[in-house]
């Protein structure tokens, strides 16, 4: 085999930090190198340095033997890089064609050849089996389709490495596999694949070596064959972490929340839950969640989880339908309300919901506990009870933060997390909703997280999850429930649930099918 | 009040009149917009572009090189808009009110400085655009005298709209504009760069305000008043929003203003006072926003992918 990219000595520090300190890489020709590390780790700044957009302090790239530098992304594009951002770097209101020649375009007597764009793209669709529609708009895609339309970018540039950054992030576990079967055949076809991601089953499953980063320095650089999942993890953590969350220890108490027959609508007026679905009656969404117990939702996004929690919290009105917390009717309650009712909530979004990015750290935790004692003292916020508080809660939640003064948009994905689950579990309240609580967050901040959870379901808390994470779901929740297009298709007992059972349910399989395909497996 | 007096071949022509200042403002924005430029310093640069254009045709003795002149002054004033907005990243309406207001200031303070009036500058040595009359297709009854016997300025904004409609979806460079605009971060990372396409946009900006300042003050009148422009450039502003950022959708709602504003004249010489019909433009603008305001809530782009 010969060595298709090198990477010697890349050094980059931004003030304060030493994002990459010396890292060598070193990636054959043909061949899928996975790329690991937690939050902060390293790799997405390396990746950048790779990719042209960042410049290195130090170091040097070589591609296929020669030294380049990489001013910008068209010179890293020209001499054969391709990258799959993990946020899509697409045009919605453009057709897939007109996203995969954009900055190279096609022109019959200079001007744009958009038939010319559509069978160029159709033929790379048809060599690697990508399926895609050529002239459809972006916006009306899924995000499954999106990512191929990302791939044939850089198959259209010609792009001998191709790098993916956290590729199968927002994929269910089929169309992950799909994408797997075309990075193989990609990487047959003797182009060369990095790739990022926090998910060592797929590293298992997919890639032929493993470099792994821990604070901006390779901890350890492994072949796949040769090493297990437990080693990837000390690797990268530097110590081993059990993410098998313990199961509930009694028996389920009383209902804490209840949906009877509930259905929201979305911006756009159509139904958003409720109304149907393959499973569905045609009637609204009815759940229970008990003390002491966690009840997953898994679903494809987009599928009404997000407009189902919004509406569970407060923030998007209900159509029909009753919803109870700890027995009180607040159907029509302000979020306020439900709040006392017993209600808190870490919503999906941490940066745009879940926090003021440009207050600090002390006002963030204090969000929603400012109107009481000992916050609130006639009228006026005490400063030093807040701090204080505040203090307690870094101190308990083990957020890294240089102190309670900072502000909270300069923290990490999990750290940023971290706040708002300090905030929100402070409340002690009966009930928690919890909006993709680690998504993007580092495995030692997940087994964290994880940890809180379960430990507030052992003193009797309700929890209702939302996860795209199946395997967050599957070893978090005692109850699954599976929701596809505003419905909940099924409800499978986190004992007999597996990944393709689940992954069919989320893709529109009925229950009977699903059930074929693995006998046994509902109830 | 006699209707035929209202309604005839010459209230056409007055509605092309007005409308063409608008109209090469309201390009200049629509390419802003597509860009991803909310450029709504229109109406201080088409000032601008008036004071320029009559002071250099007075000082030059031609009226070419007073549009040559409106569109360098423009151009440098554009300049600022995309150093700021663009390389600075200021927000581009906090840039867009300043300039508006430099350009009411500015010129009011050039004219006291060279011509030693105030309000009003008329002189014999100012020379305006004359109008092209094309032969035959002007002898067309209706249409002809209104569509062809336009200043040079005016043929150009005409034309402009169709080319504006051909390059932005027939050409590279305007999927590479619409594109820019949609979605910057996309655009770079296939190696286009955003601020190249924005400063071309503000620019170009900048010459057709020149351009559509040296129409109203050396084409229309030939003369310059204090804040001449009256809101013109806003309206240019709203056309584009109107529009939709399309060509052609924006050049219906200038012709829309153009009418309302030719009316309003007409209006005036029957006798309504010229209060009320000056505002008959800035009326029409306020019913068309409302109308269209259900159109505003469904943005262009969709907020699935980042």
């Amino acid at each position: 085999m010969t060595v298709q990219l090198e990477l010697r000595g890349i050094t980059k520090r931004f003030p304060g930090v030493l994002a990459n300190d010396h890292i060598d890489l070193t990636v054959e020709k043909g061949e899928i190198h996975a790329l690991m590390g937690e939050n902060g780790a390293g790799k997405s700044t390396l990746m950048s340095i790779l990719f042209g957009l960042y410049q290195p302090d130090e170091g040097e790239i070589r591609l296929a033997g020669v030294e380049r530098h990489f001013a910008s992304p068209r010179d890293a594009i020209a001499a054969g890089l391709g990258m799959v951002f993990q946020s899509f770097k697409l045009f919605p209101s453009l057709t897939v064609a007109e996203n995969v020649v954009f900055g190279r375009e096609t022109t019959r007597r200079g001007r744009f050849d958009r038939k010319g764009a559509e069978r160029e793209v159709a033929a790379i669709a048809e060599r690697y089996g990508l399926a895609l529609d050529p002239a459809a708009r972006v916006d009306d895609l899924p995000v499954g389709v999106l990512q191929r339309v990302e791939i044939i970018k850089a198959l259209y540039r010609d792009a001998s490495v191709l790098i993916l950054d956290e590729p199968t992030a927002v994929l269910t576990p089929q169309e992950a596999e799909r994408l797997f079967e075309i990075l193989r055949a990609l990487a047959a076809d003797g182009r060369t694949i990095i790739f990022i991601t926090h998910k060592l089953k797929e590293v298992m499953a997919l890639s032929d070596r493993v470099t792994v980063l821990r604070d901006g320095r390779v901890a350890d650089r492994m072949v796949t064959a040769q090493t297990d999942a437990r080693a990837i993890t000390r690797a990268m953590t530097g110590r081993d972490v059990v993410l098998q969350a313990t199961a509930a220890a009694g028996e389920p108490g009383k209902t804490v929340l209840a949906l009877h027959d509930v259905t929201v609508h979305a911006e756009d007026g159509r139904t958003a839950v409720g109304g149907g679905g393959v499973g569905g009656s045609g009637s609204g969404v009815s759940l229970e969640v008990r003390a002491g117990e966690i009840v997953g939702i898994a679903g494809v996004a987009g599928n009404g989880q997000t407009e189902l929690v919004e509406a569970i919290a407060g923030l998007r009105p209900i159509e029909s339908g009753t919803v109870r917390i700890g027995g009180r009717d607040v159907t029509r309650a302000s979020v306020a309300e439900r709040r006392r009712a017993g209600m808190a909530y870490i919503p999906e979004d941490r940066h745009a919901v879940g926090t003021a990015g440009t207050a600090d750290t002390t006002d963030n935790l204090s969000l929603g506990h400012h109107r009481q004692p000992p916050l609130l003292r006639r009228g006026l916020l005490q400063r030093s009870a807040m701090t204080r508080r505040a203090r307690e809660l870094i101190e308990r939640f083990q957020i890294k933060v240089p102190g309670p003064a900072t502000r909270v948009g300069t923290l990490s994905g999990g750290n940023l997390q971290k706040v708002v689950v300090a905030r929100e579990m402070s409340h002690d309240t009966p009930l928690l909703i919890a909006e993709q609580p680690t998504r993007g967050v580092d495995i030692g901040a997940i087994e964290f997280l994880h940890g809180e959870i379960t430990a507030f379901r052992d003193w009797g808390g309700a929890v209702l999850l939302v996860s795209a994470e199946l395997s967050e779901i599957m070893s978090l929740a005692g109850r699954i429930l599976v929701m596809f297009e505003g419905a909940v298709v099924a409800e499978v007992p986190a004992a007999q649930a597996n990944e393709s059972t689940l992954g069919m349910l989320m893709a529109g399989a009925s229950p009977d099918q699903a059930r074929a395909a693995q006998p046994g497996e509902l109830v | 009040m006699n209707w035929s007096n209202l309604i005839d071949g010459e209230l056409f022509a007055s509605v092309v009149r007005a409308l063409i200042p608008v109209l090469l403002a309201a390009l200049g924005g629509l390419i802003c917009e597509r860009a991803g430029v909310f450029n709504i310093a229109l109406e201080g640069l088409m000032l601008i572009g008036c004071f320029a254009a009559v002071a250099g045709s007075y000082a030059t003795g031609s009226g070419y090189l007073g549009v040559l002149i409106a569109v360098a002054a423009t151009v440098a004033v554009s300049a600022v808009l995309a150093y700021g907005s663009v390389t600075r990243r200021a927000d581009p309406i906090v840039l867009g009110v300043a300039l508006n207001i430099f350009g009411v200031g500015v010129t009011g303070f050039l004219l006291v400085a060279f011509f030693h009036v105030r309000g009003v500058f008329q002189n014999p040595k100012i020379i305006g655009l004359d109008t092209v009359r094309i032969p035959l297709l002007a002898d067309i009854p209706w249409v002809g005298p209104v569509l062809f016997n336009l200043t040079l300025i005016g043929y150009l904004a005409l034309i402009l709209v169709i080319v504006t409609q051909l390059v932005m979806f027939r050409y590279p460079l305007g999927l590479r504009l619409r594109g820019v605009g949609e979605r910057p971060t996309a655009a770079s990372t296939l190696g286009v760069n955003p601020n190249r396409y924005r400063y071309g946009a503000v620019l170009l900006s900048g010459v057709l305000c020149g351009l559509a300042g040296a129409q109203l003050a050396l084409g229309n009148v030939v003369q310059f008043s204090e804040n001449m422009s009256a809101g013109r450039g806003w309206i240019a502003v709203v056309a584009v929003m109107l529009g939709r950022a399309h060509p052609i959708g924006t050049f219906g709602a200038c012709v829309l203003f153009g009418f309302a504003e030719a009316f309003g004249f007409r209006l005036q010489g029957n006798g309504l006072p010229a209060q009320i019909t000056d505002a008959a433009p800035y009326v029409v603008t306020l019913i068309a926003l409302i109308i269209a305001r259900k159109y505003f809530k469904r943005g262009i782009v969709s907020a699935v992918i980042e």
